[in-house]
């Protein structure tokens, strides 16, 4: 019964925790963070399309340079705000540039933590045309967002395929797909490397001691397994008189 | 007693002997370690109350580390946790070491407490011990609260928000009492920094001297043991229960041996799945306090998640939603009174009949639903689980003086087995 009873628990408590894991459905990103080539890449996409209005406010320059094993000398040339390695990768935004956007464009240091990686990928890729947003876009993954699509011209643009459904007698439409309207610089498969490396890139600033913790971790559970067997061992012997 | 065999101070010579002429050292060594006889049957549940010794520890030293780099301001606190996180040399390791304690505590809190339910551990003579720990429990649950708005993320702004305002629904002076909880009108810097205060200070101090008065009542009155028997009773002519075996060395290096795999889980989240799933660290805390931005659910973490279902579990009722408060409240309450409950004339459920079975299994799965419960939007299945689940918690208690007198016991051998 003791031993049923315990089972039940055991078994109940990843039934509970794969019921709290529901979510909203993105894309996978299947970001690798130990591919440092495509962190290099996402890195240069980053400072090329999205710091200039972005900031990394809690990565510094040469703590990135160093993790991503990026020479000094490719290191100054994405250096666009600042010239001394050990300062925080700031953008250019002033204060103010909410009257720009309607928001003040958000620190992306810890984005990949707060949404997770499936969301910035997909978000990148759910761009569509809507004329009755201000920048002429809205997105799949978040309505009504404030970003003008700046990867337009990689990308090109997509334009919705709406499902019209009557619901209580009202018909709704329900945003069901994208089709491209356009093509861009890149094809399909192109951009979408291209935005897993950026997506890839900010799970590595979300957590720069990611990887390193892992590969650690390996040595840390090693060390406790040989540690467990001589602690077993020697319970083993002391208890050898107790009957 | 004249003195502990062993214990006169002329038995001991050089600086050993020094010391226990003036301070009884080797007397509480042998007291309280070599010569405390524990029973010898001791099975998976009894490393739960070591572990919890080990978290605690864990929690008071990487908390000191920790208060030397975090800024207890509404300003800084946030920026803080990732300088630690990121510039401060393994910073990230004391910061996940702390954050996974605090959810390792109740994952070996609940299971300690669920071990006294399957063995009788709170019922006489062990009363006052069982108290001290639910005190220990209810320190604990303050203590968890207030770490988790340190470090003034969004869900550490809107999970004080949600819990300090509950007090406000108290009668007559709820509304006087929140402010004074909060030293604002709203959830702002003066709370963060009283809530620093007790979690670094006030809080542990009150932890460990509970702790020590729990371990001190163990001492006195003997473990229990799965089988529910007195070891005292039978006695050998050396004077020591014969079934107990010294608790050093067979039960430190038994420890040990649980401490290390216990470690083994313990270390594989901390570096493999440090947030793990989002359960232990909310994904709303990775973006800083907003006052003006509230997260679309406000879970508290899943410690406490099986008594905030019940808190929501519970319509407002005559205009006022205090009824949640008090199940709430009375769900800890109760377990105050669970020596008393328990009226079956055997201790341990090895000799307890059917229903005290049934009714601990339906105990316990009601309590992991109700878990799930305050993890959910409130829709749906889950209100309707969260009630049925809340009577059922309270049903095992309430009703528990009945069902156990009725239920059939099984006869308890003298020995353990």
């Amino acid at each position: 019964m003791l031993k049923r009873l315990f089972l039940l628990t055991v078994l109940l408590v990843p039934a509970a925790a794969a019921m709290a894991e529901e979510g909203e459905s993105y894309l996978s990103a299947h970001t690798d963070i130990t591919n440092t080539e495509s962190l290099q890449r996402g890195a240069r996409n980053f400072m090329n399309y999205c710091s200039g209005c972005h900031s990394l406010k809690y990565l510094r320059y040469n703590r990135m340079g160093a993790d991503l094993k990026i020479p000094p000398a490719d290191l100054s040339a994405l250096m666009f705000t600042s010239d001394k390695p050990f300062d925080p990768i700031v953008s250019a935004m002033p204060a103010d540039s909410e009257k720009w956007f309607g928001k003040v464009p958000p620190d992306l240091s810890l984005i990949a933590r707060a949404k997770g990686t499936d969301y910035i990928y997909s978000f990148l890729k759910g761009f569509y045309v809507d004329n009755t947003r201000i920048w002429g876009v809205n997105n799949q993954y978040y309505p009504n967002e404030a970003m003008p699509f700046v990867l337009q011209p990689l990308q090109g643009l997509q334009k919705p395929v709406f499902k019209d459904e009557v619901v209580d007698g009202q018909h709704k439409m329900t945003l069901t797909s994208l089709e491209p309207l356009y093509p861009g610089t890149l094809t399909p498969e192109k951009y979408d490397e291209f935005v897993r490396d950026i997506t890839n890139f900010l799970d590595y600033a979300g957590e720069p001691i990611k990887a390193k913790r892992q590969s650690l971790g390996v040595f840390v559970i090693l060390f406790l397994l040989v540690f467990f067997a001589f602690a077993y061992l020697l319970k083993r012997e002391y208890w050898k008189d107790v009957h | 007693m004249a003195a502990v065999p062993g214990s006169d101070p002329a038995s001991t010579g050089g600086l050993l002997g020094w010391i226990d002429q003036r301070f009884p050292l080797t007397k509480l060594w042998r007291e309280q370690v070599s010569e405390y006889y524990a029973p010898k049957n001791f099975n998976f549940w009894y490393y739960f109350g070591v572990l919890s010794l080990v978290v605690l520890v864990n929690q008071l030293v990487t908390g000191i580390f920790l208060t030397m780099s975090y800024k207890p301001s509404a300003a800084e606190a946030f920026s803080s946790v990732e300088y630690i996180m990121r510039d401060l040399d393994w910073g990230w390791l004391i910061r996940y070491m702390h954050s996974t304690g605090a959810s390792a505590f109740f994952i070996v809190v609940y299971l300690h407490m669920f071990r006294a339910l399957l063995y009788g551990s709170a019922r006489k003579p062990r009363e006052l011990l069982w108290i001290f720990g639910c005190l220990i429990f209810l320190l604990l649950m303050a203590e968890a609260f207030m770490g988790y708005v340190l470090p003034w993320g969004n869900m550490s702004f809107w999970g004080a928000q949600v819990i300090v305002s509950l007090f406000g629904s108290l009668p007559v002076i709820g509304g006087g009492l929140v402010e004074w909880i909060r030293g604002d009108y709203v959830i702002a810097d003066p709370t963060l920094n009283r809530f620093f205060a007790l979690h670094v200070a006030a809080l542990p101090l009150a932890l460990i001297f509970l702790v020590i008065a729990h371990l001190m009542a163990l001492h006195e009155v003997g473990s229990n043991n799965p089988d529910g028997i007195e070891i005292k009773k039978l006695k050998g002519p050396d004077g020591h229960p014969l079934d107990g075996i010294p608790f050093h060395p067979y039960y430190t290096v038994k420890d040990l041996a649980g401490i290390v795999a216990f470690l083994i889980i313990f270390c594989a989240i901390i570096f493999f799945a440090p947030t793990f799933g989002g359960l232990f660290l909310e994904s709303p805390n990775f973006e800083p306090a907003n006052p003006l931005q509230t997260p679309p659910l406000i879970a508290p973490v899943w410690y406490f998640t099986p008594f905030y279902a019940m808190l929501r579990a519970v319509p407002s009722f005559a205009g006022t939603q205090v009824w949640g408060v008090l199940v709430m409240g009375g769900a800890i309450v109760v377990l105050f009174f669970v020596p008393w409950l328990d009226r079956s004339p055997v201790k341990s459920i090895r000799y307890k009949g059917p229903i005290y079975k049934i009714a601990l299994a339906i105990f316990a799965v009601s309590f992991v639903i109700l878990g799930v419960c305050g993890l959910k939007h409130p829709s749906g299945i889950y209100p309707l689980l969260a009630r049925i689940c809340t009577t059922l918690y309270f049903a095992f208690f309430l009703l528990m003086p009945w069902y156990t007198k009725l239920d059939s016991v099984k006869p308890v051998p003298t020995r353990v087995t």
